[in-house]
């Protein structure tokens, strides 16, 4: 009755901000990650020196914590997709997998946070909020519709790792590492703000979908195509595609190596992310434009990037070339999806998901045996089979993984991209199938190398003291390990999950 | 054909245990045993990788036994569902084509493992060995493309560790590129499985399947389609073999690797690309097969000639084994691409028969370089003389490589050689020739290393040892019974392969399978070999002679039968 006359009451008034309509359980994931971030920074400020130790357990669970309303909405699955600000933001399965994939590779790079920063000369706590707001910005991407909103998410991802890539400050490479990161993120930035405005002229919206409707409609194609291919160079930084991966072994050398997992990761995830969104919501007209350019940066990426990586002598700086090759393989699916649009997404979150667990464990064999040896460089990992038969062990499954070599992950990444570029029987696909195929040869021999250093050549000093392995470390491996080894063999599990993902339209 | 009732029994033995899956999984938990050993008890390690081994094989044996001789189609079939939405299955199973294989590997790691002791990490060696037991069974008994793939690379990696671990000299450069030489292969192949997969589904309106048997029925591919993926998939298997021009990574790795690597290498691991031809190339693409079967029978040939040659020049004994293993590989390839069931059925026999006596030529050279610390055949002599068991077991193996009639390595190779005079005259004109050159590289060799008056340390070689000889004698033992009754292998392969030709001639146009020697054609109890030895040796006699004269089918019947009483 109340509330039938306070309705009438608006009809008559003269229209005052009408707050829109908020489902909150679908922005809950968003709103406890806030939430918790906010805590530990007023936890940080009360308490000190006093709760310093208790960040990385508390990032964790701010994390985890995050992980329960995904897991409650992804539950009530017939009220998906939920749209919200005029279907600016869009909570469906695609997303909720994402933000899944986000909040775990936050809650490891945590764990591999943990002894890094308490034993370094380092300020640790504000490390872990902005590792927070970084993962906060992802989740948003995840369900960002609407340019505004993709721009704020990507720059809430990009400004915490900016500060986060020096956060070694008084080691000069570090120093450079951030400056570098930032400003080639700035440019980046800059380029695809340029193609946004570009976008919002043609359409005189910022939504994705009225986007694609305006472009839809075709008039002046110089126009929409500079558009385009100003947005798609914009994302080609964050994914660090070749030619715009010229900052990433410099920053992932010179940053703390947990950052530079998380980089390697998360951030190039939420690239990804971006790009899909921009490109199959709102340029699904536009593939004779999008599919040649992604083809060529695709196969470009892929082949510079592991023959490049071929040549390095640091383990570190060889995964970060051997990211920007894995980049070239996760974006070849959209060089198809014009005709394929229905699988594109499934096979590129499959790849990403498949693609964190091998990266990270790949980063925690590191940190691990940094903790002895105290270098990245590849030689010193030689006999590490002598002295530490289970971190080789799990070292070898990673970098098998990667590789794409059966029983470990990374060959059903590989499959489900060959599945996607086949599929339709296309010259560009089949092209690019091979390419990739041919690439992954390549990719074997420096992955081997490690392999090889690890198994079969002597201890470069004589050490052959153990390793210690710190609890926080040890959960991270685990962790990793058992999805490397599950994807693999029981692949059904992860395609239950990331298999037939479609971007809802609002 | 139908099974009698008598086989009832067997049949249903069959589907009460699982023993494919067995085959894999008992090699696997001895893996982890071994890992769960502790390191300071050497002895035990090796006990339990002897163990879990010896079980498998003596399953595989007892499959043998439970094996219906008189079904063409596949047994033991194990199909479960591993990803329904993409149509995988775990689907398993064995016919006349795979059985020996499985059997073969089955004899082989025991022996393997007791033929060399690892000079450090016995349990990292021995588990590596494991797990390279259970990809080998899995690779020989997929029949989903998918899983064949998983298995087939599955096998690379515990290759790689054993031949870079344990092996000699440039070990690490040579397991380096046996990896990428056969992971090049098998990542083209990866796209071609794929590509079948979709456009069969894609043209005939069916679900997706990754089924071998189900791809092979549908047939629904254009002749370009089918001539790029069958490449695809003869890529990898011509690296595997290894085929001419690929050949290069397989006398580094054979010649680097410890014995028990080169033994199973050679037997087991080359298989995988002969095996393939027949299981996926011919079954899956057999108008693609007819039509580039010239490209395989010139290579094989080439490779037979190539080998050969180089072989004779080789100063290293292992070295000169394993070209012996890429000539007679490519007899076995000649052997697939006649395409008839002479020349498959041969093919088979061969692989098995390759598998034995190289096996057992790689296990006595390494005991050679055990004694005397060099494989230069320069450094080596007159070894008969201190050694006189060691070298008559050296020379009955050899013989049965060179292909002696009596031993195993003729059947195989007469087999082939008169499926290959139907099929395609001129190439198998060429490879006889290669027959002539094995015996003299392998004969010159042994002259060289066995003959003469020792000198400096050949005079101390010792004797072959009573616990050696048991090791070796189930080779010895094999290489004369394949050769001298071949009849238990032959009856079983052969209904398979007849099947598989059969198939081919239903899917290619214009395929005749050629020759008048079909062993359907016979007397049903009285096919015997013999028969189709010495039939096939007239025609061929008849037709090298050009004497065209007919026999009257008289003259034949009583001929045939002499052949039978002198027997």
């Amino acid at each position: 009755m109340f509330a039938y006359a306070a309705s009438l009451l608006a009809q008559v008034t003269l229209e005052p901000f009408n707050r829109p309509a908020i489902d909150w359980h679908a922005v809950a994931p968003e709103l406890v990650l806030l939430a918790a971030g906010a805590l530990i920074t007023i936890i940080d400020l009360v308490g000190l020196e006093r709760v310093r130790k208790l960040m990385p357990t508390l990032t964790s669970f701010a994390f985890l914590a995050a992980l329960i309303p995904v897991l409650t909405l992804w539950s009530q699955e017939d009220e998906l997709p939920r749209s919200l600000f005029d279907g600016a933001y869009v909570v469906d399965r695609y997303s909720l997998v994402l933000k899944g994939l986000f909040l775990l590779t936050g809650y490891v790079i945590a764990l591999l946070s943990t002894n890094y920063m308490s034993e370094g000369d380092y300020y640790d706590s504000e490390f872990y909020q902005l590792i927070a707001a970084s993962i906060l910005g992802m989740l948003v991407m995840s369900s960002s519709r609407d340019l505004i909103s993709i721009f704020v998410a990507l720059e809430l991802i990009s400004i915490p790792a900016y500060l986060m890539a020096a956060w070694r400050k008084r080691d000069l490479r570090s120093n450079e590492a951030g400056l570098k990161y930032m400003l080639m993120g700035v440019f980046a930035s800059a380029i695809l703000l340029y193609g946004m405005s570009l976008l919002y002229g043609l359409a005189g919206s910022t939504k994705l979908v009225d986007i694609a409707a305006a472009l839809s409609i075709g008039e002046s194609k110089p126009l929409i195509t500079l558009a385009i291919v100003f947005s798609v160079i914009g994302f080609g930084f964050k994914v660090s595609a070749v030619p715009f991966h010229t900052w990433a072994p410099d920053t992932y050398e010179g940053a703390p190596t947990p950052l530079t997992a998380f980089l390697a990761v998360a951030s190039k995830a939420a690239g990804f992310v971006a790009l899909m969104n921009v490109v199959i919501v709102a340029f699904p007209g536009q593939s004779d434009v999008v599919e040649p350019l992604m083809a060529v940066l695709a196969g470009v990426t892929m082949t510079v990037g592991n023959l490049i990586a071929l040549r390095q002598t640091n383990l570190v700086r060889m995964l970060a070339y051997s990211g920007v090759a894995q980049a070239g393989y996760i974006m070849a699916p959209l060089a198809v999806y014009g005709t394929n649009v229905d699988r594109v997404p499934s096979a590129m979150v499959t790849y990403l998901v498949i693609y964190a667990a091998m990266n990270l464990g790949a980063f925690a064999v590191v940190i691990i045996a940094a903790r002895k040896t105290g270098s990245a460089e590849i030689s010193s990992y030689g006999g590490m089979f002598g002295y530490a038969p289970g971190l080789t062990l799990a070292m070898t499954m990673f970098l098998f993984s990667l590789a794409g070599i059966p029983p470990a992950g990374g060959w059903w990444a590989k499959f489900e991209l060959f599945r996607v570029l086949t599929d339709g029987n296309r010259y560009l696909g089949i092209m690019l199938a091979i390419v990739l195929a041919v690439n992954s040869v390549i990719a074997a021999v420096y992955y081997l190398n490690i392999t090889r250093q690890m198994w079969f050549l002597p201890t470069p000093d004589g050490d052959t003291s153990r390793i210690v392995t710190p609890p926080a470390l040890q959960v991270a491996l685990a962790l990793t390990l058992l999805v490397t080894i599950v994807s693999g063999i029981l692949p059904g599990l992860v395609s239950d999950i990331s298999g037939s993902l479609q971007l809802a339209l609002p | 054909m139908i099974p009698a009732l008598a086989q009832s029994s067997v049949l249903a033995a069959q589907t009460a245990f699982p023993i494919l899956p067995a085959l894999i999984i008992t090699p696997l938990l001895s893996a982890v045993a071994i890992l769960l050993v502790p390191s300071h008890r050497q002895s035990e390690v090796r006990l339990v990788a002897l163990a879990g081994s010896t079980i498998t094989g003596a399953m595989a044996v007892w499959m043998m036994a439970a094996f219906d001789k008189t079904e063409a189609g596949f047994q033991f079939v194990v199909n479960e569902p591993w990803l329904t939405s993409m149509g995988l299955n775990w689907h398993f199973a064995v016919d006349g084509i795979s059985l020996f294989m499985i059997v073969l590997t089955g004899i082989l790691f025991p022996i393997a493992i007791l033929a060399a002791v690892p000079q450090h990490d016995s349990k990292a060696y021995h588990a590596w060995i494991m797990v390279l037991m259970a990809g080998s069974m899995g690779v020989f008994m997929a029949l989903d493309l998918l899983l064949f793939f998983v298995f087939f690379e599955v096998v690379l990696i515990p290759m790689y560790f054993l031949i870079g671990g344990w092996g000699h000299g440039r070990r690490i450069y040579a397991a380096l590129k046996f990896f990428i030489y056969t992971m090049a292969g098998s990542a083209l192949m990866l796209v071609g499985i794929v590509s079948l997969a979709f456009l069969t589904a894609s043209r005939t309106g069916n679900a997706l399947t990754f089924d071998v048997t189900q791809l092979a029925e549908a047939q629904a591919l254009g002749t370009t389609a089918q001539r790029l993926i069958f490449l695809t998939f003869a890529l990898a298997f011509a690296v595997k073999v290894p085929i001419f021009p690929l050949h290069t990574w397989l006398p580094d790795a054979h010649t680097e690797a410890p014995t028990a690597g080169s033994v199973i290498l050679a037997g087991v691991m080359l298989k995988l690309g002969t095996y393939g031809y027949i299981r996926f190339g011919v079954y899956l693409f057999p108008q693609a097969a007819y039509d580039l079967a010239w490209i395989f029978l010139t290579l094989g040939v080439v490779g037979i000639l190539y080998a050969a040659v180089v072989a004779t020049m080789q100063k290293d004994l292992k070295r000169l084994v394993a070209y012996s293993s890429v000539a007679h590989l490519g007899f076995i390839v000649l052997g697939i691409f006649t395409l008839n069931t002479q020349g498959l059925t041969g093919s088979v026999f061969q692989m098995v028969a390759h598998g034995v006596s190289t096996g057992a030529l790689f296990i006595m050279v390494g005991w050679v370089y055990e004694r005397r610390h060099t494989r230069q055949i320069a450094e080596l002599g007159g070894l008969q003389k201190p050694a006189p068991i060691f070298a008559a077991a050296f020379t009955l193996v050899m013989l049965s490589s060179i292909g002696l009639p009596g031993l195993n390595g003729f059947t195989g190779e007469f087999l082939i050689l008169l499926g290959g005079f139907q099929a395609a005259r001129w190439w198998t004109v060429f490879a006889v020739l290669g027959v002539i050159l094995a015996a003299l590289y392998l004969l010159w060799a042994y002259q060289r290393v066995f003959h003469g008056t020792p000198t400096g340390d050949n005079i101390d070689m010792p004797e072959l040892k009573a616990s050696e000889g048991l090791v070796l004698l189930p080779l010895l033992v094999l290489i004369v019974f394949m050769g001298v009754y071949p009849k238990p292998m032959l009856e079983r392969i052969e209904p398979s392969i007849e099947r598989l030709v059969a198939h081919v001639e239903a899917n290619v146009d214009g395929f005749i399978e050629p020759g008048p020697v079909q062993v359907p054609e016979r007397p049903s109890d009285a096919v015997t070999l013999t028969e189709a030895l010495e039939e096939a040796e007239k025609k061929a006699a008849r037709e090298e002679g050009e004497v065209e004269d007919s026999v009257d089918e008289e003259g034949r019947e009583a001929s045939l039968a002499e052949g039978e009483t002198t027997k």
